[in-house]
């Protein structure tokens, strides 16, 4: 059973594949697409988008919903933008398409330009349909305000930037136009060689499988992109010795803005197998399959069915390998709603045709538990039988002695919040396809952690590890939950047992039902301060609903406690995070592992204590926070860094502005009140006491050329460009030099996972070793000493000391395997000590801190919300990228945002993104950010992580600033208008 | 093998729904979400060449707004003031891509308790016509929606136009729609309301709420209560202590019903309000 069927195996795709009877007959439809003549032979109702990308390769334009509520399929069809994926075939007939690979005429246009220019795409996957919305309002505005750009542009939804960037490169773009059309040499050298994927998997990994038939349906398709679009475009490339604290274009800018850039269901082989998978729709169930070899002989172009009986390996993978539990296809149970049970493989044509209400699966329902209180119950059913109380971990830390604090303290406040199970919602659903490569099975597909993946399919799939190799394409958004493994080893398990390349794109309710959520946190606290105002003690415990499977539930129950006091001096102290399941969705990792949960805790808590004490809110904060040679919750004295107290301090004027603007507006207003909010974060970088190093190799080609093996993933927060900017100050040469080879698992070294906020730390570390023993190794060649300054001169290396210059040929010395006659790999991994059993130890080398203050207008008779103003100051220790950090700081902020007013993911009922909210470009309101520079010790060139720190103030600054507004602070996340009215109604009949 | 079919006639058509049993493809906005991946089995009868049914035209009784008409084709087309609660309504149906194909018959047809056309129809007194090849008949909007994803609609019709008797087509209007985000939002709430307005005091008064019942409601209690009230901030007072006895809402994630009750009082005092000239226009509550 499930073997690839040798006849089905020779079926060709397309009409006779097909099942007779049901399908409908093709018509041959013709239209322009960026002002070619096109022909395609498709059913009529097939959407536009399947046809730009399937038949005609014009895969810059995404397909992130299917239902129109995400706008990354948007074109222009006879000028007027629609989503392609609501549009059919038939519609498209006769008409004028645009899509993002025809904005470019020869040149970048001035609206693409002006995206690099303001950094507006970060992981690109909505760059295209944004670039053509905004592309229908230029033809008419060419001078848009931002409430008509925010109007065009209401329809496409952005996870990453926070949308302000791309509102300033859509109001800016007149200016790019008028700077484009100067003629002239390029002020700077052409950048083409900097596409970090130009000399990666594509030019070396093995074509997979024979080319297909089907290949001559799709000739005429406008698939070719012109070479060097932005000649003339200034890319704001660094002089040698400058890169760090500059703002070059992302060096991997450019794809992002033409389409040209491969995320995971980019780049399917023509011969691919399609894979479906079939899954529970139940939250807890016993299930059996009937007979599958008669289904599959019923549906002609199916090839194979696998189960969980068809897995070689062990059928039980997670990321964190003591507590690893969760099946690849599940035995006889299932566990969540959304779970795998099976995969159905086959000609693509034929699956698009398939019906899978007919497979033979018998499912029956069983009792289920979804809240924390129930899974704890007595007598409740064990999700896991050896997880007694469903209880997976808990994490603690104690300091002092916090009931005698409080007992003695002057003023204590206690109280309780509940969050909400958060979707990370990035726009590109999970995507990817697998081949065999010899004896090597070859996963390409989006990612944030490729070594990781490699070691849990060759698991799953009983491979060596270097018998399966990991290419990662282009990440459209991970926010920590690409952590984990989705359908890697099911695509895998596919290709294996049919020796042919298999292709699998999740759709939205597939990517939301069956990945990880941010965990729902029950949390209780109470903090006391002494008379002068000093807290002295905090009791903190929080439940974490952490869903089916263990997934970094453990690291959530973990990171919490150490965080759970705020950045700010607590010397009696405990707290401890519980991880527990449930039959709900798996909670993993996402932006903060539990830190923005136990933060809201805090925050609000601070807010209510000041108020007890008399004291300024933002005064009572700086008073309390950290310093240098403070002491935190875990007894890590930090010597130097602690930004903390830089940051409020930062924010003082903006803090007395905002209250005097807000008491101003609400002496004239009853029915809407303004209010203020500020709170603070902290958050240590890289893994919570264990090893997470990263290497990276160096070299100098023959030819001249700076070549990086880059392999921190870069999923839209920049790390190909800081990396490399760490790397090139480290070395010595120019930025414009480098050429980068992507997170390949056969061709780069492992620079761990994009997690934790530890790729500018721990793999900007390892760039910058490994940058100066490069540097050290040229010098010694040339027997020079470290004063020397170096330069590359085409395939010269160039070496000045002094008066003496020395010109070293590249091309007459040895080049080794790689094509390098240089090299130099180095590694690094943060000093930590593990915690003890009262939490007490070094859990991180390096903390990042961050403040923000929240402005806002509550309407009260509709409990909505209008944010007027983010400003935030965050102390990064050294901006490496001042335009990257300030676009993580932007896009955390919109998902903090998300989280405090809308974003709520219940199982079953907001499986979409209509009835899941995500703020779009009118919910997130100007953000001023102020970048503090309080150098690290450790980091490289002074830098500390940031990209989890920016999410973490926003919410409890918005709740505080709700609760100035009204007096109501809501306890149950996020505040909806609902729940904001019910509280507002609640304090008026309380009186 | 299901069939396909794309009529360039309305008699071409109704012939075919004659026929067979059909879906009907227009804007495709709703069509293709409900499909979601699964594969087609039901014949698809696509309207989009009926250029009949698109646009807007004046009779001598009746504005005629053909089947196809799209959202923009209706923000863009010169409508008298009664059509402002319309308009504003239009520019909030989805994104402006949705609003470039989405049909306003579409709208109605989905039946959905938040369809955002709804009440700023009502408020127009808006007939639904129904061909087949049988006959022709007129149905009034309410009559039409009968549940939620339930119309009237029997088999072998179609919705060919929708009509605004131009007697209700006097006064001016407004809409209100409450969401939890600016973009893109299905309405917790929504409010539209027409008032004309005869020597200073409200002569008819129109409203109607969507999302806080199965179908959207006129609420027949508030237009009595404003209907000869001087135009001042009496109305707020009046709608404040009006029955809204047809209103029902269910508490979802959305909102709760008591929230949604409370907060459909407050859109209609500020669509009333609008409509009166006395506020500056104001569509999202929750921008």
């Amino acid at each position: 059973m499930n073997q690839a069927q040798p006849d089905m195996t020779e079926a060709q795709p397309g009409i006779s594949g097909a099942q007779p009877g049901t399908s409908m007959e093709r018509a041959n439809i013709a239209f322009k697409v960026n002002g070619a003549a096109v022909s395609v032979c498709v059913p009529p109702v097939r959407r536009l988008s399947s046809v730009l990308r399937d038949e005609l390769h014009l895969t810059g334009t995404k397909v992130g919903c299917d239902a129109g509520d995400c706008g990354a399929c948007t074109v222009l069809v006879d000028g007027e933008p629609v989503c392609a994926c609501l549009m059919s075939a038939a519609s498209a007939a006769g008409t004028v398409v645009t899509t993002v690979e025809g904005l470019a005429n020869g040149r970048l246009s001035a609206l693409q330009a002006s995206f690099l220019d303001h950094g507006a795409a970060q992981c690109g996957i909505c760059t295209p349909g944004l670039l053509i919305a905004a592309t229908a309002l230029l033809d008419s505005k060419p001078n848009p305000t931002e409430a008509e750009t925010q109007d065009a542009l209401g329809g496409v939804l952005c996870r990453c930037t926070g949308y302000r960037k791309i509102i300033a490169a859509v109001m800016n773009a007149g200016r790019f136009a008028s700077e484009l059309s100067t003629d002239g040499a390029a002020p700077n050298p052409p950048a083409g060689t900097f596409s970090p994927y130009s000399d990666g998997e594509k030019g070396q990994a093995p074509a997979p499988a024979s080319p297909s038939p089907r290949l001559s349906r799709r000739e005429g398709a406008g698939q070719h992109q012109p070479k060097r679009l932005d000649l003339d475009f200034d890319r704001r490339m660094p002089i040698s010795g400058h890169a760090v604290g500059s703002s070059p274009i992302r060096l991997d800018g450019l794809p992002k803005v033409t389409g040209g850039e491969k995320f995971g269901g980019d780049s399917f082989p023509a011969d691919a197998l399609a894979v479906q998978v079939v899954r529970s729709p139940h939250h807890h169930a016993r299930f059996a399959f009937g007979d599958l070899d008669a289904w599959i002989k019923a549906h002609p172009g199916i090839v194979g069915v696998y189960t969980a009986a068809d897995i070689p390996g062990k059928n039980s993978f997670g990321v964190i390998a003591p507590f690893a539990d969760q099946p690849a296809l599940a035995e006889v149970f299932s566990r969540f709603r959304g779970e795998a049970v099976a995969l159905v493989a086959g000609e693509r044509e034929a699956m698009l045709d398939l019906d899978l209400s007919d497979f033979p699966v018998r499912w029956t329902e069983l009792p289920h538990v979804l809240q924390p209180c129930e899974a704890q119950a007595g007598g409740a059913l064990l999700i896991h039988e050896n997880r007694p109380a469903n209880l997976l971990t808990t994490g603690f830390v104690e300091r002092g002695d916090p009931e005698a604090a409080l007992a003695g303290a002057a003023f204590t406040v206690s109280g309780a919040i509940d969050t909400s199970y958060v979707e990370h919602a990035y726009i590109e659903p999970e995507a990817g396809h697998a081949y065999m490569d010899g004896d090597t099975l070859v996963v390409v597909a989006c990612t944030q952690a490729p070594y990781m993946d490699r070691d849990d399919v060759a698991k799953v799939l009983a491979l060596a590890v270097d018998k399966v190799r990991i290419v990662p394409t282009a990440t459209g958004g991970g926010f920590g939950s690409k952590l984990d493994v989705s359908l890697q080893p099911l695509i895998g398990l596919v290709a294996m047992k049919t020796g042919r390349p298999a292709a699998l794109a999740y759709t939205r309710n597939e990517s939301m039902i069956s990945t990880t959520k941010r965990h729902p946190a029950e949390m209780k606290a109470t903090i006391g301060a002494d008379a002068d105002g000093r807290i002295i003690g905090m009791v903190f415990a929080g439940d974490f609903n952490t869903g089916a499977y263990a997934s970094w539930g453990p690291t959530v129950a973990n990171r919490v406690p150490v965080h759970a006091s705020g950045p700010y001096a607590t010397p009696n102290y405990r707290a401890e995070g519980r991880a527990i399941h449930t039959n709900g969705p798996i909670s993993g990792a996402f932006r903060g592992f539990g830190v923005p949960q136990a933060t809201i805790m805090q925050e609000t808590l601070y807010d209510e204590l000041a108020e007890k004490l008399g004291l300024d809110r933002l005064d009572f904060r700086f008073k309390n926070c950290l310093r240098n040679g403070s002491e935190t919750v875990t007894g890590q004295r930090l010597e130097s860094g602690v930004g903390i107290a830089e940051c409020l301090e930062a924010l003082r004027p903006h803090w007395m502005r905002a209250l005097v603007d807000a008491e101003l507006f609400n002496a004239g207003s009853s029915t809407k009140k303004r209010g203020v909010g500020v709170a603070s974060c902290w958050y240590g970088c890289g893994n919570t006491s264990l090893p997470n190093p990263s290497t990276i190799r160096v070299g100098i080609s023959a030819s001249g050329d700076v070549v990086l093996h880059q392999g921190a993933v870069d999923i839209g927060q920049g790390s190909n460009t800081v990396i490399a900017q760490i790397c090139a100050d480290a070395l010595g040469l120019p930025l414009e030099k480098f050429r980068l080879k992507s997170a390949d698992t056969a061709i780069t070294p492992d620079a761990g996972k994009t997690s934790a906020s530890r790729q500018t730390f721990v793999t900007g570390k390892a760039a910058e070793k490994a940058g100066r023993a490069l540097r050290e190794t040229m010098l010694r060649f040339a027997n020079v000493s470290e004063k020397a300054v170096i330069a590359l001169d085409g395939a010269s290396l160039v070496i000045r000391e002094g008066e003496a210059t020395r010109h070293i040929d590249l091309s007459t010395l040895n080049a080794d395997a790689d094509g390098f006659v240089f090299r130099a790999e180095e590694s690094y991994d943060p000093p930590t000590l593990p915690l003890d059993t009262k939490g007490q130890g070094k859990p991180y080398a390096v903390y990042g801190y961050g403040a923000q203050i929240a402005e806002l207008e509550v309407d009260l008779k509709l409990g909505t919300v209008k944010l007027i103003k983010i400003t935030a100051a965050h102390d990064v220790g050294k901006a490496i990228n001042p335009l990257l950090a300030e676009g993580q700081i932007e896009g955390g902020i919109a998902q903090g945002i998300g989280m405090a007013l809308m974003e709520e993911y219940i199982p079953g009922r907001t499986e979409n993104l209509h009835d899941y909210l995500i703020p779009t470009i009118g919910d997130v309101p100007p953000i001023e950010t102020i970048l503090i520079e309080i150098p690290d010790p450790e980091g490289p060139f002074g830098a500390k992580g940031l990209g989890e720190h920016v999410l973490i103030p926003t919410a409890p600054a918005i709740l505080n600033a709700i609760r100035h507004a009204t007096g109501v602070l809501v306890t149950k996340i996020p505040a909806t208008p609902s729940r904001i009215r019910a509280a507002i109604r609640d304090k008026g009949a309380r009186r | 093998m299901i069939r396909y079919a794309k009529p360039t006639t309305v008699d071409e058509a109704l012939a075919l729904l004659g026929e067979a049993s059909w879906r009907i493809l227009a804007g495709g906005t709703d069509f293709y979400p409900a499909q979601g991946a699964k594969p087609f089995r039901e014949n698809v009868l696509d309207i989009n060449g009926l250029a009949a049914l698109r646009g807007i035209a004046e009779t001598e009784d009746h504005w005629v707004i053909g089947a196809r008409t799209t959202w923009t084709d209706l923000v863009r087309h010169p409508l008298p003031a009664a059509f402002d609660a319309l308009k504003q309504a239009a520019r909030e149906v989805g994104s402006v891509q949705i609003q470039n194909v989405a049909s306003i018959a579409g709208n109605l047809c989905n039946a959905s308790p938040a369809a955002d056309g709804v009440p700023a129809l009502l408020i127009l007194d808006a007939e639904v016509e129904l061909r087949s090849t049988a006959m022709v008949r007129h149905l009034p909007l309410q009559k039409f929606i009968l549940g939620n994803r339930c119309t009237e609609l029997q088999p072998g019709e179609m919705v060919t136009a929708i009509r605004v008797p131009k007697n209700a087509a006097t006064g001016a209007s407004a809409f209100v729609k409450l969401g939890a985000r600016r973009y893109l939002v299905i309405s917790i709430a929504m409010a539209a309301a027409r008032l004309t307005v005869e020597g200073g005091n409200v002569g008819n008064a129109a409203v109607a709420v969507g999302s806080c019942s199965v179908i959207a409601k006129r609420l027949l209690g508030v237009e009595a209560a404003l209907r000869g009230l001087p135009v001042d901030h009496a109305l707020a007072t009046a709608i404040r202590s009006a029955p809204m006895d047809e209103l029902s809402p269910i508490g979802d994630v959305r909102g709760s019903a008591e929230y949604r009750l409370d907060a459909a009082r407050e859109i209609v005092v500020r669509a009333v309000l609008d409509a009166a000239g006395h506020m500056p226009t104001a569509t999202v509550a929750a921008a």
